[in-house]
């Protein structure tokens, strides 16, 4: 066995599951507090990753330093991000609290259908070059040949990510009332947990990760277009649920195991069949542990 | 003053999406070139545009609410005008024979493209009748419909390409060879409910399609299947012409097939065991209804329609490849379904018409096209979550000597 040839596939996989990681985070909060499938919850990421885009290439033609227009562009491509997913939320789910889920998640496809179009309109329907907006870290120069700084930047900040959300939702005021919506909505109401709030609050988090993700991402691969999401939402969608939907540090080690499933299957085995691996590996899972991997495992009251 | 809080509400709705839209509305930045575009007038359109619909939006919202509450006032059983319709033979029988003549006489007053989309609306019909006893009767969340569509049209073209089969002979070997995936699929899932059966069926579905793209010696990958002959009539040679009415034809006598089978199978014994499983999995098992029999029927039944469907498609349009049977296809079917109201097959029928029909008709505004449908689903569910045509639950009305007077 070539230890060379599976230390580099290892880290493939392990920055591909980080990225899954951060868009998977959304769907996971937003079903375990009001158990739907945003369906366009990739659509966000797109417009984070759009509006990244735009940001950066104004700010590059404005003269601004590499590190400024950086920062900037993420942080407009989070704010953005997070407002688009407040007010989908408010649009298209908010009315449906109380219909079946069914009917919602219509709504949720509908409205990616709109966010689709709706970029594809105002902007354009080719490939877009991403600048490569993460800076060659000087220090991490010797290992470079192992893993490139962009990599290594990916999979810090999703760890930072995960370990600042997973305080959040410990030891915060409104951790505690996001952990009392997703028990139980009703309960949570009566005790004085402002419920809308905290839905509101699931929305704009996990946009603002997936905005994040978005640059990353982009300006990893090289390119966007209207499209992006989709692919990108079902693949972390197929995360959320292997790690166990509703549970945040299943949403990580979901992703994670898909990340380094399909990288060593594609590796070792054929690189055209690498997405039918991923799904014949969910399906495997589910069948032998229907809950995910993390996941509890609901009783069912009669 | 009412209107000036509403006046103030709206504005705030209107400065909120100038700020949402501003940077992919106004900058447009073409990275290849260099070049930034400010386009401003979008920016006042959408201020304009939200501040107007703002104020229809809370007058819908407000009226729904007050709907809702009128709802729960009145205990009497709401019927919506359909099912009224349905139910008044005066009304109904002359209807149904107009509807009739109406579909023969359609095909020789229209042009080809025409008959078409009707051929390609009742295709949908089939296709959403199917997938209704899945989901709308039995209550199982299926995505990856569009698979055993994929099934039935690669079993005629490869049945044809290398032994010459006909159309009438893969017609039901199509339908069982779809019955028998739906089982296949049916059996790992058994266990799984809810958004967890959404997702392995998504997979199902995505797995057949990459399956068809990647094995090129067995379905000739992305390229697909060409010069797939159309189904003939005891060899007669038709015109181009006439054969496009000859399978509108085809395909509308299975559509009424296909309604007379699932209005069937609906009230019998097994159908009644789907509403069963829907409304509560655990309580049907009680009352002795062998949940794995019926789950896999409901997975069998659904995916024999899509099999037949399939073999109709590729005889349609000659030709085949895996990108017919995206995900997106199984999202749309699943659109007619819910759209026009789940486990009515009312609701079905004239949900697969307007989802099918609405948008080759919107063709006039291509661009716009999609987002409308967007828009569409999203204020269809938020204002009419039942669908087009809510289904009326079958209950037995006791009438008593003492309910004379109701």
């Amino acid at each position: 066995m070539d230890l060379q040839y599976f230390a580099e596939l290892f880290l493939g996989g392990l920055t591909r599951g980080s990225i899954y990681a951060l868009i998977a985070l959304g769907y996971t909060m937003v079903y375990g507090i009001i158990e739907l499938i945003n369906f366009a919850h990739g659509e966000i990421y797109m417009i984070g990753a759009f509006t990244g885009l735009i940001v950066a290439t104004v700010l590059t033609f404005a003269g601004f330093p590499t590190l400024a227009v950086l920062v900037l562009a993420s942080v407009a491509a989070v704010v953005y991000s997070s407002c688009y997913g407040y007010t989908m939320e408010k649009i298209a789910y908010k009315p449906l609290r109380g219909a079946p889920r069914l009917s919602a998640l219509i709504s949720a496809i509908g409205m990616s259908l709109f966010l689709q179009n709706y970029v594809l309109l105002a902007q354009t329907s080719d490939f877009l070059p991403f600048p490569s907006l993460v800076p060659d870290l000087p220090f991490w120069e010797p290992y470079a040949h192992i893993i490139s700084s962009q990599e290594i930047v990916i999979i810090s900040v999703t760890a930072l990510v995960m370990i600042l959300l997973n305080l959040l939702i410990k030891f915060t005021r409104m951790g505690k009332a996001m952990r009392a919506t997703s028990q139980d909505r009703e309960m949570a109401m009566l005790t004085g947990v402002d419920v809308n709030r905290v839905i509101s609050l699931t929305f704009i988090i996990g946009s603002a990760t997936a905005a994040l993700g978005a640059v990353l991402i982009a300006s990893h691969i090289g390119q966007i277009n209207f499209y992006v999401g989709f692919i990108a939402g079902i693949k972390a969608f197929v995360a959320a649920v292997l790690g166990g939907i509703g549970s945040v540090p299943g949403a990580v080690v979901g992703a994670l195991v898909l990340g380094w499933t399909e990288s060593f299957f594609t590796g070792y085995i054929s690189s055209d069949y690498e997405d039918v691996f991923a799904f014949i590996f969910l399906v495997v899972i589910l069948i032998f542990k229907p809950s995910g991997i993390l996941g509890r495992s609901e009783t069912q009251k009669v | 003053m009412a209107s000036l809080i509403e006046i103030r509400k709206s504005f705030l709705v209107s400065i909120w999406f100038m700020f949402l839209t501003f940077p992919i509305m106004v900058i447009r930045v073409n990275t290849v070139e260099n070049v930034i575009q400010w386009r401003w007038n979008n920016m006042i359109a959408v201020g304009l545009g939200s501040f107007l619909l703002s104020f229809v939006w809370r007058y819908l919202i407000r009226r729904k609410e007050q709907g809702v509450q009128r709802q729960e006032e009145s205990t009497g059983l709401r019927r919506s005008i359909f099912q009224r319709i349905g139910e008044d033979r005066r009304i109904f029988l002359p209807g149904l024979t107009v509807a009739a003549v109406a579909v023969v006489v359609f095909p020789f007053l229209v042009s080809m493209y025409q008959v078409n989309i009707m051929t390609t609306a009742f295709m949908y019909i089939m296709l959403g009748l199917g997938l209704n006893i899945v989901v709308g009767v039995a209550g199982l969340l299926d995505l990856g419909y569009v698979a055993f569509y994929a099934v039935g049209a690669y079993t005629y073209a490869l049945l044809n390409y290398h032994f010459g089969l006909s159309f009438w002979i893969c017609l039901p070997i199509g339908a069982g060879l779809g019955a028998v995936f739906g089982i296949l699929l049916g059996f790992p899932v058994l266990r799984l409910r809810g958004d967890y059966l959404a997702i392995v069926t998504l997979g199902f579905g995505e797995i057949i399609r990459l399956v068809l793209e990647n094995w090129n010696e067995f379905s000739f990958g992305p390229s697909g299947i060409a010069n797939i002959p159309r189904p003939g009539l005891f060899g007669v040679a038709f015109s181009l012409e006439a054969h496009s009415r000859y399978i509108y034809f085809i395909v509308v006598i299975l559509a009424i097939f296909t309604i007379f089978m699932v209005n069937r199978l609906q009230n019998s014994r097994i159908g009644r065991a789907w509403l069963a499983l829907r409304e509560d999995e655990i309580a049907c098992q009680a009352m002795g209804v062998d949940k794995t029999r019926t789950k896999l029927t409901a997975f069998a039944l659904g995916a024999t329609w899509a099999g037949l469907a399939g073999v109709v498609f590729a005889a349609k349009t000659t030709f085949i490849n895996p990108a017919s049977f995206t995900l997106w296809e199984s999202i749309n079917i699943l659109c007619i379904v819910v759209l026009g109201g789940m486990g009515s097959i009312t609701g079905v029928v004239l949900g697969a018409l307007v989802l099918v029909l609405l948008p080759e008709y919107l063709r006039a505004f291509a661009e716009y096209r999609i987002l409308t449908f967007g828009v569409v689903l999203v204020l269809m569910m938020v204002f009419r979550p039942g669908g087009i045509v809510s289904n009326v639950r079958r209950t037995y009305q006791f009438e008593g000597p003492d309910s004379g007077d109701k």
